[in-house]
């Protein structure tokens, strides 16, 4: 079953005897560690795999949406009367059917499934119609006359900031700014004043979408007793599941949602959309299935990808290199609604500390709100953008101090087990082999510096969360659940919310269930992400799944084992923990004399069905308890955080400032790969993100001129013209897994989803410098940008393309939290007053609230304070 | 996904239908109709497709007819009879045909290499040389669907008033975007245009240079009439490999797909002592139309091809384009890059061998 590794990925899996995980007298593991074939390999590669577009009913209706065509505006009429004449057409839904606002995060649910009154971007729908057949609801749709009153246009932050009325909602921190931020963490004036030398850079990140090869599809269908079933291509069918809840007004136990598997997610379906409740309220109201599938265009307005990001980095070090203080200011372009904006703010800062020691640490933080597709979580939410700043950094830092920038790096590492200034819980840290691995691969040390004009070398690092150490909605619940069913047939079941967005969750359960339980993955038949059968499992994001769920596995497993062992022991006469589970046997492995002496997997269940009853065991898995207590300190802890370093060689054009990556070497601190081949694909599928990130991938933004046109539009909404890398701008990868077992993860794993995207970005721009002695201190990088950074070094300028400003902004009270090396205790010392004047968002370690909770908490606070 | 509107589909058997449906007559409903209220024929022809659906699906071409000519005999045919005589590449013709013939690719290297460069593989299974020459012009503002361009009131191209790219602009702006086209008119091709004739189902027919069947207008780019079939390219005996050195040099964001934003194509006729006698430098992609650099032609002439002949012809060359921002990259460096593009092109013709250049991408 297990398949040879392919030989143009060279993986070269760095052995270290002191840290091996196992005990010597524990046996060799069978699945874990080895290239097994993934459990839905065969049926994606064949086609039988049923996505959500693949599903039909008798009956079955398509819906579309009608989408707003001016960017911000009131709803002055909508006219049915043209669709209404098409022959199929079945029935419409306006904003008046879903009154009820929803959102992924509790304090900002300020979405409608239909816009019930304001538009607030090119795209929002405004009305659904559905139809016998997709051409008659697309007719149809085309056919609905929307009128509008239009509301002044917000394009970017800083014309948010100056336009604080009209508000594009109705709340956030401050006119139109969704979300303020400030908190510092030690005696940061004191760290700079400390410094033999400080940085200022800026930095900009421009905004850039998931670009799923699967447009977002729902197919509902209404059952009786007014059940409704939601097959849904959506990475959070747990999430979903609530937010149709809510809005459809029906208990959740009157609602199934099950999560087709997805083709690719990437972030960009882990909100609850508009799409879902429309297809759900379209099949109860009109009685039949009811299918939406988005085309790519709408996959645009649904978006969620990555803020564009404006960025202030100062930091201070001393002439050997240790950073003393630093300071980050972040701008974030948000978009029309708040997604996880909340929390994309928050991590937008949160992951500064965790690679590189910082003895005092100052974030600051804004969210616009802008007439834009909104904003949310993509592969490394919140964090490539100042990884990007910090990292680019980092490398003038080392050739202004005449250091390797490598050997800079290396003296400044975090140590493992240590907690950050802001508070973050470390565990394993192999950084410093990651450095090593790609340093040596690449012959970094050797040829930085020193390769001809137009080739270049870069280096830089990055680390990601192994899960969100908090749920979205505050609860003491487990994060993840699984549960085992067992019977005579030797057939396991494994039921777990878990979503399988192609990043290799199901082998991921399957491996770890048929390891423990010492079965063939054939063995096993899997039931994931049904919200009728399946227990909870939050969804696949913030690199979550490996860990929780697999901690839950393993669980859930060991229960089973242990259940088994004890009806075979008796059986046989041995004690139980002699029993070995292998080669789909329980037997004796400790009576060479003897092999035989054991009984088949199935006999072996049948012997526990008969001792026990009917089998069945759950696990489940919530995370430790962070050290950080403060206002804000929920977002950015994890059970254990991966780390990545990069070295990409590029070649640079100078006359043309066109340029290419050749190579790519990667190291990732994996903690243990459980399945190397799927953890080099998602390695490669990280990098390649990242590549298209720096190469060419912008979700960029047209704005007609003024005075005939409040018009602000996508700029292109295809497949053809948002560029993305193909094959053939793809170049070699050596990827190299770096393995030191962490304890928090199951058989020691850590996250591979998200992390190694986050080093390639700065290395190629760290690369274009050593190339041809430019900056460009943005991404994507344009040929034009590295020319024009190349003229400004022909005239004597500094040779820099990037921002030339920050955002004029006030960030608001800034929360003052000591380290631990202060001897803090975790929260703030001004929590009280930062929290009255942020309008009491987030109480409780900064989980998100809901609005109207906040509002009385805020009010309560005020009617307490004017009583002192 | 975006849905085909309905329409009548007719996959004509020989020209002499085709023609006649497009001139009013015979089975295309609406075509006589419309062409008494004045307005643009509603039947479309339609060869491998690959312009025409998306755009039809977009809803920014319409049609109430589309004659297909895929099913004509012959059409396709590539004729290449005497070994040192002309091509006559049939209008139905596959690109990815027209790349692969052996006599079009000793012969004429860089028009091989310029229509193997158009779009991708499966692209080029489908689409044909004739509708790569007919290859409706492109716009950032116009290449949308129905929705978002009815959120900027439409541009100029169709049913707006204003042309986005340039908002003073009384013409369309649309850029070119055919491979063929600018390499066929550095070698001097020309095109065989037919149409009805009479009313007894006969044709008639007129040979033209390439040139001359574009217009640098982004709306009314083609100077064929609306009933007329562009049916056969000829490809001249005198532009041979054997006379003539050649080269396309094309600049796109991603060589596996993208259409051209930049293209130099150029032949270059020397004597025997290297003298240049002759010489076609033609850019795609930076207005309406394929735009002849007339002055880097001429200034070539009478030199032969070295470093400083080529500069400066790339230098005169940078004159004609205007490239607006309506594609991709930005408009000012593509507008800086036609000076390397064709001194990159004309460097290709220098070679030893029968030079033509690469497909330059991104690096």
């Amino acid at each position: 079953m297990a398949e040879p590794l392919r030989k143009e990925d060279p993986i070269d899996l760095i052995e270290d005897p002191l840290l091996d995980p196992e005990p010597a007298t524990e046996r060799p593991l069978r699945w874990i560690g080895t290239p097994f074939r993934r459990v839905d390999g065969r049926a994606k590669v064949t086609g039988t795999t049923k996505f959500a577009d693949d599903l039909t009913f008798p009956r079955m209706c398509h819906v579309k949406l009608v989408r707003s065509r001016i960017p911000h505006g009131t709803i002055r009429s909508i006219d049915f009367s043209a669709a209404e004449k098409i022959p199929g057409y079945l029935g419409c839904l306006t904003g008046a059917d879903t009154p009820i606002p929803f959102g992924i995060l509790p304090v900002s649910m300020d979405e409608h499934a239909l816009c019930p009154d304001r538009v607030r971007f090119v795209g929002d729908p405004v009305a659904a119609v559905a139809a016998t057949t997709e051409d008659a609801a697309y007719e149809a749709a085309l056919a609905v006359i929307v009128e509008y009153d239009s509301l002044p246009t917000i394009a970017s932050v800083e014309q948010a900031i100056s336009t604080p009325e009209p508000r594009i909602h109705d709340y956030g921190d401050d006119g139109n700014l969704h979300k303020k931020v400030s908190m510092r963490f030690g005696d940061v004036e004191a760290g700079f004043a400390a410094a033999d030398r400080i940085f200022e850079d800026l930095f900009f990140y421009e905004g850039n979408t998931h670009l799923p090869m699967e447009q977002h599809a729902t197919v509902a269908v209404p059952e009786d007793d007014d059940r409704v079933t939601v097959w849904s291509s959506t990475q959070t069918p747990h999430y979903l599941h609530r937010a149709l809840a809510k809005v459809l007004g029906l208990p959740a136990s009157r609602i199934r949602v099950i999560a087709c598997s997805n083709g690719g997610g990437f972030g960009g379906k882990s909100d609850p959309f508009n799409h879902e409740i429309v297809a759900a309220k379209m099949a109860l109201i009109l009685g039949r299935p009811a299918k939406i599938v988005l085309h790519r265009e709408e996959v645009f307005y649904c978006h969620r990808g990555r803020h564009p990001v404006t960025m202030r980095l100062k930091t201070g070090v001393t002439k050997e290199g240790k950073i003393t203080a630093h300071h980050l200011e972040t701008a974030l372009d948000g978009g029309a609604y708040g997604s996880y904006g909340v929390a994309s703010t928050y991590y937008t800062g949160a992951l500064e500390t965790v690679t590189y020691d910082m003895p005092a640490y100052q974030f600051d933080g804004i969210r616009a709100f802008t007439n834009k597709p909104p904003c949310g979580p993509k592969r490394g939410h919140g964090t490539p953008q100042p990884r990007f700043g910090l990292e680019v950094q980092l490398d003038k830092i080392a050739v202004a101090l005449g250091q390797n920038p490598a050997d800079l790096r290396l003296q400044m590492l975090v140590a493992p087990e240590s907690i950050t200034a802001n508070w973050l819980q470390l565990h394993s840290v192999s950084l410093d082999r990651c450095i090593e691995a790609v340093v040596t691969g690449s012959g970094y040390r050797e040829r930085w510096g020193n390769l001809p004009e137009g080739r270049g070398l870069g280096l830089a690092c990055g680390s990601y969360l192994c899960g969100a150490g908090l749920p979205i909605y505050w609860n003491h619940m487990p994060q993840s659940g699984v549960q085992l069913k067992i019977d005579r047939s030797g057939c396991v079941a494994v039921f777990c919310g878990e979503a399988e967005i192609g990043q290799g969750s199901d082998s991921v359960l399957a491996g770890i269930v048929a390891e423990v339980l010492g079965v063939d993955l054939s063995d096993l038949r899997l039931c994931v992400a049904d919200t009728d059968l399946t227990p909870v499992d939050l969804g696949s994001y913030s690199s979550r799944v490996t860990l929780m769920m697999g901690n839950a596995a393993l669980q859930a497993a060991e229960r089973a084992r242990d259940l088994i062992a004890k009806a075979v022991g008796d059986q046989l006469e041995v004690p139980a923990d002699r029993l070995v589970f292998a080669e789909r046997r329980v037997f004796d492995a400790s009576d060479p004399s003897n092999p035989e002496k054991g009984l088949t997997f199935q006999d072996a269940v049948i012997a526990a069905e008969a001792r026990f009853g009917t089998l069945g065991t759950v696990g489940s898995y919530i995370p430790p308890r962070s050290p950080g207590k403060y206002r804000g300190a929920g977002v950015g802890p994890s059970p254990t955080y991966s780390y990545s370093a990069s070295v990409v060689e590029v070649e640079v054009d100078p006359q043309t400032g066109l340029w290419r990556p050749v190579h790519v070497w990667i190291a990732h601190d994996i903690g243990r790969a459980l399945n190397p081949v799927l953890a080099i694909g998602q390695v490669e599928g990280g990098v390649y993100m990242g590549l298209g990130e720096v190469m060419m991938e912008e979700q960029a933004f047209r704005r007609l001129p003024r005075h005939l046109s409040n018009a602000l539009v996508h700029k292109f909404p295809s497949m053809l013209e948002y560029k993305s890398p193909t094959f053939l701008d793809m170049p070699p990868v050596t990827t190299y897994l770096i393995e030191d077992p962490d304890p928090q993860g199951p058989y020691g794993a850590k996250e591979v989803g998200q992390g190694p995207l986050l080093p390639i970005l700065p290395a190629v721009a760290n690369a274009i410098y050593d190339a041809v002695g430019a900056r460009v201190d943005q991404v994507p990088i344009h040929p034009h940008m590295v020319l024009k950074a190349l003229d400004a070094k022909k005239k004597g300028g500094e040779p820099r393309y990037g921002p030339k400003s920050f955002p004029e902004v006030d960030f608001g009270e800034t929360l003052i939290v000591p380290t631990p090396a202060q001897g803090g205790n975790g929260t703030a010392i001004n929590e009280f007053r930062s929290k009255l004047r942020s309008g009491m968002r987030g109480v409780a370690t900064g989980t998100m609230s809901t609005r109207d909770e906040a509002l009385r908490q805020k009010k309560a606070l005020t009617t307490k304070l004017e009583d002192r | 996904m975006l849905r085909l509107p309905a329409f009548d589909y007719i996959a004509a058997q020989s020209i002499e239908e085709a023609a006649a449906i497009l001139s009013g007559e015979g089975a295309g409903e609406g075509s006589a109709e419309a062409a008494a209220q004045g307005q643009p024929s509603p039947v479309r022809l339609v060869a491998g497709g690959t312009d025409l659906w998306p755009n039809m699906k977009r809803r920014h071409q319409s049609a109430k007819t589309v004659v297909s000519l895929m099913e004509i005999p012959g059409l396709s045919d590539i004729q290449a009879t005497h070994p040192q005589g002309e091509i006559r590449i049939g209008a139905t013709a596959l690109l990815s045909d027209v790349a692969n013939h052996p006599q079009i690719r000793t012969r004429y290297p860089a028009f091989a290499e310029a229509v193997d460069s158009i779009s991708s593989p499966p692209l080029r299974n489908m689409g044909t040389i004739g509708g790569n020459l007919c290859l409706d012009t492109r716009c950032t503002y116009y290449n949308q669907t129905e929705d978002w361009r009815r959120s900027i009131d439409y541009c100029l191209k169709e049913k707006g008033k204003t042309c986005w790219v340039a908002t003073s602009s009384p013409k369309c702006l649309a850029h070119t975007a055919s491979d063929a086209a600018p390499m066929l008119q550095a070698l001097g091709a020309r095109v065989r245009l037919v149409s009805r004739e009479g009313a007894g189902g006969g044709t008639t027919e007129r040979t033209i240079p390439i040139g001359e069947l574009y217009r640098n207008d982004g709306i009314d780019y083609l100077t064929k009439r609306p009933d007329e079939i562009l049916t056969e390219i000829l490809l001249p005996a005198e532009a041979d490999a054997a006379h003539c050195r050649s080269a396309f040099w094309k600049l796109r964001r991603r060589g596996s797909i993208d259409f051209a934003v930049l293209s130099a194509a150029v032949a270059v006729w020397v004597d025997a002592g290297g003298v240049v006698t002759k010489a076609s430098v033609v850019l795609g992609a930076v207005a309406s139309c394929p735009s002849v650099a007339e002055e880097a032609g001429a200034a070539l002439v009478g030199k032969k091809l070295t470093e400083e002949s080529v500069k400066e012809a790339a230098g005169l060359a940078r004159r004609v384009a205007t490239p607006f921002d309506n594609t991709d990259f930005q408009a000012q460096w593509r507008g800086a890059m036609v000076e390397v593009w064709v001194a990159g092109a004309l460097r290709g013709c220098t070679a030893g061998d029968i030079g033509y250049g690469s497909d330059r991408v991104h690096g």
